[in-house]
């Protein structure tokens, strides 16, 4: 099929394409970022918002504005944009657009578990949930006690029922329990996604296969940060790595045994795609990390808009709005909080 | 077109002369001074603080409060909407209420209209709650009813089996085991509610998972749709009723029907409490209903008050908010006392700017005026033209080709005719063009109550060119007439044909032996020629011709106007080495040819034009033979050859090494007078000479004269040979219309038959309206427009300027419609 698709493509995917290349103009550039970051209130955030294509999702909110609406209201311009791409969407599309939500799926697993454990108000945990990776059934998860139960009652008419296949234990759920479920459902959607890229094909395939193994990739270097000093044992660690992505499978037995952050970066910095990545950042120090992954992400996800008749684009044009908003977030709690001088910080500018 | 009085004569020629001003305004009179200078529309601000972001301008607070108030409006206006209360277009008379006051009362009203909002949704809430538990008693109490009935009747048939098989055969310890049972039974418990029908069967799925099946439920429909308490929208909703055992099972019941969003009601046990139940809900409801009916009416009475100023307030608020807008362009000076404006304004209306500023100052009670500044500068003025209902729609032709540079010769002016007038050649049908002179008249009748209202996209379209339509139907029955057409049958309108039967036995026109019996027909196409076997090659002839001539007449027109462009900018290359030559050289080919046409048609002459034209440049010396139309024509011929061919050298080298030498000159030291004649006349020369910095590249302006010259010689070729599309659509129309009406309708005609006849007349009605009027006129339409754009105005149109856009509430009104 590959070097093919322009033949073919436009059929069914030419619309939906041209749409989110129109979405993705519509992104915030550089300049709006630090018009955004000079705002001294909310409401020159908002003032300035009203600009560009978050407009009309914003203009009708009463003036004392809080962050979260505003971060609400533009996720609610991605929720109707990625709706309307799924309603028109027909397959392989479809499969794709919808695999793009899974992970918030897990997320919102994960979140209403986590809280029903902490005896948290059902209604206020699912306000806090992703609105794209909401499914029907999804208050219900509240009534499970253990995994079995969890599978059993709610998941197994989710698309994520495959992926609980390897963490079904009858232990009672713990915090612990949960992060290693949220890890092993993720690395199971991961090789799922990768595998359908896969099957795909073409441009798709090429593209989506180098995202989705940045993403293991970076999942897994998390994964070694977040677990040194935990009680999580080496092989239980390795169990957690996606079994594809640049660091497979040599670099995955050289996180598993790192003791601290400076192995880490050791084991990484033998990747070159990675080393530019730790340069950034001053030994033993892992708060920027983040960031970094986070702007070296951004810049994959750009390129891929570079290369015509592929789905990556919807993939990465989803990822990119999501960014944009969690720089919102940003921009808005810094100046809510009058901490301008941190605003710099965690905004990742896309163009 | 020119409105004599108010205006210079001409004002279509050329952009209104502009100037770019400069108004030093006080603080304290800029805002009515803005608000005056909307009222007037003559000035088109600049930006002055462009490098600032929105919010970093002076007035921004402003912005944001009038944003702010358009909201709490557009918030008025979905309310109004909900209840069907329309604003009020009754103009009121003028209350004078202030922004402030305005703000104030806007957010009173808002903060009343929220809370009756909220009371009501509030006793709306409960009225749902109370209508579903109306219903969960009702349903739920059919349940039981029908449960308790059936229970009886087992207990009946038990006790039947124990009379009639008497006490040997009955288990004996039968009593004992339902006794001892029904004191073992836990007591069951149930949970009654209603859940949204799409849910109900995950809901049972659900449930059934949970408590791994121990529990019953019974679902009941509900007929009609139900009204969500909390949502407060329509959904089709299932009475439910769920018998559980033991406490974990009921906790987890609990969480799933809150999950699921089903509303859980409680539900007496025993009847006779139940019928008290139902009639206590009933009492309250229609007390509640009572209530709500009453905040109803408070409501509607507050929505309509606002009604009565909501056109107002919007007005005011979307004015003041242009002010504040314009205001924020303004630079403010560093003492803040006065802020200064910058912006273009034509010059005719300095006068009535002064008098705006001057009653500004007076009615702010100002002490000091503002200053009004006429400043020098070599930035291009934005293009104005003043026009009205009828010339704007063809300025609007010319326009979406490019806006024409700061006062170079407008092309609008002349497609007024032009443009009808190439479409009627194409249309050329008096009947077809009556049609559409109906459809126009029908607009321009209804102008005044279409133009206030909004029209669908295509409607809207027709609407603004109903005036370009009205002329394209004037001339296509003016053609239609020359073509003498009327749906294709030709009528004899103008006196009787010249041609007649040689004798009076022959009743067929096509046989051959026709004789000119009269003068010649004198207005138009004879009627005879229609259907003859000549009549092709005679009416082809005819237009080709006629397009050749109307061809060689426009494009002359453009390089005459490039004549016109060139004097007015006092730009004597041009005219010496682009006027000249370009007309030498067309004229000397097609003009020549022009001449030949007139020639032969007046003199009757055989001669073979083509042929003609073909051997003047193949062998130009050779004798004409029976091609002679006139006397030292071969002599004419050559010399027309020559000046063609020198024309060709004249375009092209000279400019180049003109402008190069100019460039020179003022590169050593008489830039001086130089500079200031090129002040004068806002230089429109296009090689970068009026900016001495600029480098002079030989080899790019050449290489720009060469395609020009390349561009021209060709073009006057091809875009001869591109009006001959005025010949082709007018063959494709008048074939078509010959057409429909033979095949269509005399073959219907023909048959004698009603309903062939209806069938026939409704295709051919059908045919007429769809493929003629309507995708012929659209073909004519851009054919024309075509002609227009490449081949009249390539000949000197430049269109690289902009357009006035005076800052102006009038004109801020239509752009918000």
């Amino acid at each position: 099929m590959y070097g093919f698709e322009a033949l073919t493509f436009n059929i069914h995917g030419g619309y939906l394409e041209a749409i989110v290349r129109g979405h993705r103009s519509g992104l915030l550039t550089a300049a709006d970022y630090n018009n955004l970051c000079q705002c001294e209130t909310l409401d020159d955030i908002k003032m300035h918002l009203s600009a560009t294509d978050y407009g009309p999702y914003l203009q009708n909110e009463p003036s004392p504005l809080h962050t979260t609406t505003i971060v609400e209201k533009c996720t609610l311009k991605l929720v109707d944009e990625y709706k309307h791409m799924l309603c028109q969407a027909t397959e392989p599309l479809s499969t794709f657009l919808e695999y793009i939500t899974y992970g918030h799926m897990i997320d919102n697993v994960v979140l209403i578990v986590t809280g029903t454990l902490h005896e948290r108000d059902v209604n206020e945990l699912l306000e806090k949930c992703h609105p794209l990776g909401m499914f029907d059934s999804i208050a219900s998860l509240a009534v499970a006690q253990n995994m079995r139960e969890l599978y059993r009652l709610v998941l197994v008419d989710t698309p994520l029922a495959p992926y609980f296949s390897e963490c079904v234990t009858s232990e009672d759920l713990d915090d612990m329990n949960i992060e290693i479920m949220r890890n092993t459902l993720y690395k199971a959607y991961l090789e799922d996604f990768y595998k359908f890229c896969k099957k795909l094909g073409g441009a798709t395939a090429e593209i989506m296969s180098d995202l989705l193994a940045f993403e293991a990739d970076r999942r897994a270097v998390n994964i070694t940060i977040n677990s040194i000093g935990t009680e999580l044992t080496r092989d239980d660690r390795r169990k957690l790595y996606s079994n594809f992505g640049l660091l497979y499978p040599y670099g995955h037995e050289e996180l598993a045994v790192c003791e601290d952050i400076d192995q880490v970066r050791a084991a990484m910095e033998k990747y070159p795609p990675y080393q530019s990545i730790f340069a950034k950042i001053s030994y033993g120090e892992s708060q920027m990390l983040d960031k970094a992954f986070y702007e070296e992400e951004v810049k994959r996800l750009c390129l891929a808009f570079e290369q015509q008749f592929h789905y990556a684009v919807f993939f990465a044009y989803v990822r990119l709005r999501e960014q944009e908003i969690r720089n919102l977030m940003w921009i808005s709690e810094c100046v809510a909080q009058n901490q301008k001088s941190r605003v710099h910080d965690s905004v990742v500018f896309i163009f | 077109m020119a409105e004599s009085g108010c205006c210079p004569p001409m004002d279509l020629f050329r952009s209104e002369p502009m100037q770019l001003v400069r108004l030093i305004i006080p603080v304290e009179s800029s805002h009515l001074t803005v608000s005056y200078l909307g009222d007037l529309g003559f000035i088109q601000f600049k930006d002055l603080n462009a490098e600032k972001s929105p919010f970093q301008r002076t007035y921004a607070t402003q912005i944001k409060r009038c944003g702010e108030m358009a909201r709490k409006l557009r918030f008025f206006r979905e309310q109004m909407k909900k209840v069907d209360v329309l604003p009020s277009t009754v103009p009121l008379e003028r209350i004078d209420i202030d922004l402030d006051n305005l703000e104030v009362k806007l957010g009173e009203l808002e903060a009343e209209m929220i809370e009756v909002n909220a009371n009501n949704e509030k006793l709306q809430r409960s009225y749902n709650e109370l209508l579903e538990y109306e219903l969960i008693l009702q349903k739920a109490g059919e349940f039981f009813y029908s449960a308790q009935s059936d229970a009886m009747a087992q207990q009946r048939e038990t006790q039947e089996l124990h009379a009639d098989e008497g006490s040997i055969h009955s288990p004996l310890l039968l009593e004992q085991e339902m006794s001892t049972d029904s004191s073992k039974v836990v007591k069951l418990g149930f949970i009654s509610g209603l859940v949204p029908r799409d849910k109900s069967l995950a809901f049972e799925r659900i449930l059934f998972r949970a408590t791994r099946g121990n529990v019953l439920l019974k679902q009941g429909v509900v007929g009609n749709p139900v009204t969500d308490p909390v949502s407060g929208e329509k959904v089709d909703k299932n009475v439910f009723v769920i018998f559980y055992s033991g406490e974990r099972a009921k906790t987890k019941i609990l969480k799933i029907c809150e999950a699921f969003g089903a509303n859980r009601y409680p539900f007496p046990d025993d009847l006779g409490k139940r019928g008290q139940m139902i009639t206590e809900v009933s009492g309250s409801i229609s007390e509640l209903k009572a209530t709500i009916d009453v905040g109803m009416l408070h409501r509607d009475s507050l929505l309509k008050n606002i009604s009565y100023h909501y056109e107002q307030w919007n007005l005011l608020v979307k004015k003041e908010k242009s002010i504040y807008h314009t205001l924020n362009m303004l630079s403010i000076d560093v003492t803040k006392k006065c802020l200064v404006a910058e912006g273009w304004s034509p010059i005719f209306a300095s006068k009535q700017v002064q008098d705006a500023l001057h009653r500004a100052a007076l009615d702010s009670n100002s002490q000091v005026e503002s200053i009004f500044q006429v400043l020098h500068t070599r930035e291009s003025p934005p293009t104005y033209f003043q026009t009205n209902k009828f010339t704007t729609a063809f300025q609007e032709i010319v326009d979406a080709y490019g806006v024409a540079r700061y006062q170079e010769a407008n092309p609008g002016v002349y497609t007024i005719v032009t443009f009808p007038f190439l479409f009627a050649v194409m249309f050329g049908d008096w009947g077809h063009g009556i049609c559409l002179l109906l459809g126009t008249l029908f607009f321009l009748l209804r102008e005044k109550k279409l133009s206030s209202q909004k029209l669908g996209d295509i409607t809207e379209m027709t609407f603004g060119g109903r005036y370009v339509i009205l002329l394209m139907s004037l001339f296509s029955i003016y053609t239609g007439l020359v073509y003498n057409e009327f749906f294709s049958v030709p009528f004899e309108l103008f006196g009787r044909s010249a041609y007649a039967c040689r004798d009076p036995s022959c009743s067929d026109s096509t046989t051959a032996g026709l004789i000119k019996v009269r003068d010649a027909y004198p207005f138009g196409v004879d009627p005879k020629w229609h259907g003859t076997r000549s009549e092709l090659p005679f009416l082809n002839s005819l237009k080709m011709k006629m397009s050749i001539l109307l061809g060689v007449a426009q494009m002359n027109l453009g390089i005459i106007l490039s004549y016109f462009n060139a004097k007015f900018f006092k730009n004597s290359v041009n005219v010496w080495f682009q006027f000249v030559p370009q007309m030498l050289f067309l004229n000397c080919l097609f003009g020549y040819l022009s001449v030949l046409i007139i020639v032969k048609w007046c003199t009757g002459s055989k001669a073979d034009l083509y042929h003609l034209m073909i051997y003047m440049f193949l062998s130009p010396t050779d004798d004409l033979g029976e091609n002679q139309l006139f006397a030292g024509q071969k002599t004419v011929q050559i010399v027309f050859l020559l000046l063609a061919l020198v024309a060709v050298p004249w375009m092209l080298l000279p400019k180049p090494f003109i402008l190069k030498k100019q460039f020179q000159d003022r590169h050593h030291g008489q830039s001086y007078q130089l500079l200031q004649s090129t002040d004068d006349s806002l230089e429109v020369d296009a090689h970068g000479s009026h900016d001495g910095h600029e480098e002079f590249e030989f080899s790019e302006v050449f290489v720009h004269q060469l395609i020009h010259t390349i561009e021209f010689v060709l073009g006057a070729v091809s875009n001869t040979a591109s009006y001959l599309r005025l010949w082709a659509l007018s063959l494709a129309h008048s074939e078509l219309s010959t057409v429909f009406y033979e095949k269509v309708l005399l073959l219907a005609w023909g048959f004698n038959n009603v309903i062939i006849l209806i069938v026939g007349i409704i295709v051919f009605i059908f045919a007429t309206v769809g493929v003629l009027l309507v995708m012929e006129t659209l073909s004519a339409f851009l054919h024309a427009l075509r002609l227009h754009w490449v081949e009249f105005q390539n000949k000197f149109y430049e269109g690289d300027g902009y357009k006035f856009h005076p800052f102006s509430f009038a004109l801020m009104d239509e752009e918000e419609e």
